[in-house]
Formats: structure tokens, C-alpha cells, sequence
């Protein structure tokens, strides 16, 4: 079988996923004050920043789709909503669980856990509306608008704990993080984009196809995109 | 006609059907009416109820919300009501705007209407300033009609309207009927902290945003439903 341009990229992240996870749960010292607690974060932490990087490009797939009319950017718009709604249930179930032995609770009403929470329901939102919507071109553009709709909460959901001061920790940073923990969160983070990469462009790929199915186009136009 | 004069219009038109039977205004205020009865019925104590009136003044006036939304547009969509709106010279953002602004004020007329039966159902004084208050209803009725509006043209034409829109609306809407609650609640319990500004200030922001955002997506759906 022919290895697509994506496939070593998956290949390589998912090498990186499994020696930073082996590392973060073996490999690097325990917290101070949460001790082995914290080695949820090496999922939790990459699954939130990846979740935000797929739902920005769902946007940019949705406001590509309205000002252009190409199904091509609906179909990124598809393909990074469902990968962007399964990180963010990834980061939900992550964070009640790291918030239950630090706060104390599995769930609380911190602006960045409601932020979060919204974002992920509004575009789960908007894949229960691609599949009630059977016309292509409707699909599309009602899709657009709502994803466009929903991202307002991305940029939102990022400053929340800076706007509103509550239970959830800033934004880490090198300088916050001892250097050991702070590498392997890189490690981490950076399979996961990988990782991540790789699910949308497959999933684009299947989205390509259906869109192809439901509407032939010029094999000009789709022909190279999904060989 | 210049886009003002179209919004006008809207408004009128929406503003007339409901003077000429208020079906709507009254099926909403009797809907949130009902939720306060469940709510008061359901809960264990006075002092409980006092301190969560601006809560759940809030939450029914989002699930009456919905259906006004539905109608909104339910009436438009009956035998091309719309595609004739759209193809007189109304530009979809006087639909929009018009259609917005008209669910505000329905919405703010029902929120007023409740707001006594609030005071008697849950026992409660109004100790705020009522200029605040008024705002705040004014604003909460704001930040629900401009998305309620834009949603309700979608899910109007797809299927499963009925599930669909309050999907779609209530993520979108929470922090505005969080904000919305937590004016409502100081505003009628005091606010020896002066922390309602700071609530209106965020409804004010989020009414921005999505009047905003509202306005500038609104011709896709009407030009391709």
C-alpha cells in the first residue's frame, strides 16, 4: 500500500507520543505539592492547546468556505471540528480528574472550565448540524457560520484565566515550570500536534471523498487532493 | 431605502403582527411563567429561592427564548415569506438587524412582565437602583435575541429544528445569561461591592460581539436558504 505524505508524520508523532507519555509517567520527578497527580498534565495540557489549534483551523476552514465557496475548506472545517470535539472531551475528562485530587472536586464553575465547556458544546453543535443537513451547499455554509459563531469562545476560552482570576492555574511557561516537566510537556505537546495533524488530513481526505460522492466535481479541482 | 429605514421596517412588521395577535408575547410570558411556578415548587426553602430569582428569572426567559426564536422565523418560512423579503430590496442586514431588534423587544417585554411576579413568587425586595435593573434586562434581551435570531434562521430550514436549536443556542448564550443572572441578582439583592458594572460591562461586551458577528454572517444564511 502507498504511505501518503501524512503517513510518516502520524509515524513520527506517534513514536513521540508513546516515549513522552513513558516518560511522563516514569521518567520525570514527582510535584512538590501534587505529587504523582501531575503526570495527568503531560495529557491534559497537549490535549488543550492541540484542542484550540483544531478549532482554530476549523474556523479558518469555515471563513475559507464562506468568502471563497470551495468545499475544499469544508471539508477542513469538518475534518478539524470532529478531532478539535474529541481533544476537547479528552481535555474535559482529564481535567475532573486532575481536579479531584487538587481541588477537590471533579467539576467546578472556574471561567476556564465553563469557557472550555462551551467551546466544545457549540461545535459538537455544529457537527450534529452537518448531520441533519442533507443539501451539500446548505451543509456548508450554515456549518460556516455557526463554527464562526463557536470560535468566538476559542480566543475567550484562552484569556479566560487571565480576564477572570478563579481556581484554574495561568498560562505555564518556561519560567514557571521546573525543566524537567517543562521538557517532557514539550515532547508531549509537540506528538500530539503531530499526532493530530495526521487525524485531520485523513479525515479531510474521507470528507473530500464524500463531498465527491454527494457532488462530482472536476477531477481538476479534486483529483490531486485526495490521489 | 437606505438600511435604516429597511430595520425600521422589519421592526414594524414584526412589531405589527404581534400587536394584531400577541400570541407570542403571551405563549412566552405564560411558558417562563410556568418554569418559576416548577422552580418555586421544587425548592426547599424561601431563602433558597430569594437568593437564585435572578438565576432562574434568566434561565426561563432562555427557554421561552427558543420558542420565540422559532416562531420569528416559522412565520417567515411559511410559503416564501422570506425569499420575498429577501428579493424586495430589504438587504439581509436590515432582515437581520430588524428581526433581531423586534425578538429583543419581545423578549424584554416578557422579561419586564415577569419581573413583578418574581418580586411575589420569591418573596423578593428590590433594593438596587431600577435604571440598572432596566438595563439589565435590556442588555440579557440583547445578548439572546442576536444569536437566538441567527441560529433560528438556520435551524428553521433543516431538520429536527426543535433539538437542534437550543443545541445550538444554549453553549452560545451561557455566558450572557450568566452575566445576565449575576447583574439581576445584585441589582435586586444590593450591591454593597459595586460589582454589578462589572456584569453589565460584560453583557454589554458580549452584546457587541454577537450583534456584531450576527450582522456579518446573516446574508450567507438567507442567500443560501
Amino acid at each position: 500500500m502507498k504511505l501518503a505524505w501524512e503517513d510518516p508524520i502520524g509515524g513520527v508523532g506517534l513514536v513521540l507520543l508513546l516515549v513522552g507519555e513513558y516518560m511522563g509517567l516514569f521518567a520525570t520527578p514527582n510535584e512538590q505539592m501534587m505529587g504523582d497527580v501531575v503526570r495527568i498534565l503531560y495529557v491534559h495540557v497537549p490535549a488543550a492547546w492541540v484542542s484550540l489549534l483544531a478549532f482554530s483551523a476549523a474556523f479558518i476552514g469555515a471563513a475559507g468556505y464562506l468568502f471563497s465557496g470551495r468545499k475544499v475548506f469544508d471539508s477542513v472545517l469538518e475534518a478539524s471540528a470532529e478531532v478539535g470535539v474529541v481533544l476537547g472531551v479528552l481535555l474535559m475528562i482529564t481535567g475532573a480528574l486532575f481536579a479531584r485530587p487538587t481541588w477537590g472536586v471533579y467539576w467546578t464553575w472556574d471561567a476556564r472550565l465553563t469557557s472550555t465547556a462551551i467551546m466544545v458544546l457549540t461545535f459538537f453543535g455544529v457537527l450534529v448540524l452537518r448531520s441533519l443537513v442533507e443539501d451539500p451547499d446548505r451543509r456548508a455554509t450554515w456549518s460556516a457560520v455557526v463554527s464562526i459563531f463557536a470560535a468566538i469562545n476559542v480566543p475567550i476560552t484562552y484569556y479566560s484565566v487571565d480576564w477572570w482570576r478563579s481556581i484554574h492555574q495561568m498560562q505555564s511557561s518556561a519560567e514557571t515550570i521546573s525543566k524537567p516537566i517543562h521538557n517532557v510537556l514539550m515532547l508531549n505537546a509537540l506528538a500530539l500536534v503531530l499526532v493530530t495533524a495526521w487525524l485531520v488530513v485523513k479525515r479531510w481526505r474521507l470528507a473530500r471523498l464524500h463531498a465527491l460522492a454527494e457532488e462530482p466535481e472536476p477531477l481538476s479541482d479534486m483529483g490531486e487532493e485526495v490521489a | 431605502m437606505n438600511t435604516p429605514r429597511q430595520i425600521g421596517g422589519v421592526v414594524l412588521k414584526d412589531m405589527l403582527v404581534e400587536l394584531r395577535s400577541p400570541v407570542r408575547v403571551s405563549g412566552l410570558f405564560f411558558y417562563a411563567f410556568a418554569l418559576l411556578l416548577m422552580v418555586a415548587f421544587a425548592s426547599n426553602t424561601t431563602d433558597i429561592m430569594r437568593k437564585q430569582a435572578g438565576g432562574i428569572l434568566w434561565i426561563g426567559m432562555l427557554l421561552a427564548s427558543t420558542r420565540s426564536f422559532d416562531q420569528s422565523f416559522g412565520a417567515e418560512l411559511e410559503e416564501g415569506a422570506l425569499e420575498g423579503l429577501v428579493l424586495w430590496p430589504v438587504s439581509p442586514i436590515a432582515l437581520y438587524y430588524g428581526k433581531a431588534l423586534a425578538n429583543a423587544a419581545i423578549l424584554a417585554v416578557v422579561a419586564t412582565g415577569l419581573l413583578p411576579l418574581v418580586v411575589a413568587l420569591y418573596d423578593v425586595t428590590i433594593r438596587g437602583d431600577m435604571v440598572l435593573l432596566a438595563l439589565t434586562l435590556a442588555l440579557g434581551a440583547g445578548a439572546l435575541a442576536a444569536p437566538g435570531t441567527l441560529l433560528a434562521a438556520i435551524t428553521g430550514q433543516a431538520r429536527g429544528a426543535s433539538v437542534l436549536l437550543p443545541l445550538l443556542l444554549f453553549p452560545t448564550v451561557v455566558p450572557a445569561v450568566l452575566a445576565a443572572s449575576r447583574a439581576t441578582t445584585l441589582v435586586i439583592e444590593g450591591d454593597p461591592m459595586g460589582q454589578s458594572p462589572a456584569w453589565l460591562w460584560v453583557l454589554g461586551s458580549l452584546n457587541l460581539l454577537h450583534w456584531t458577528v450576527g450582522g456579518l454572517l446573516f446574508r450567507w444564511v438567507v442567500e443560501d436558504g
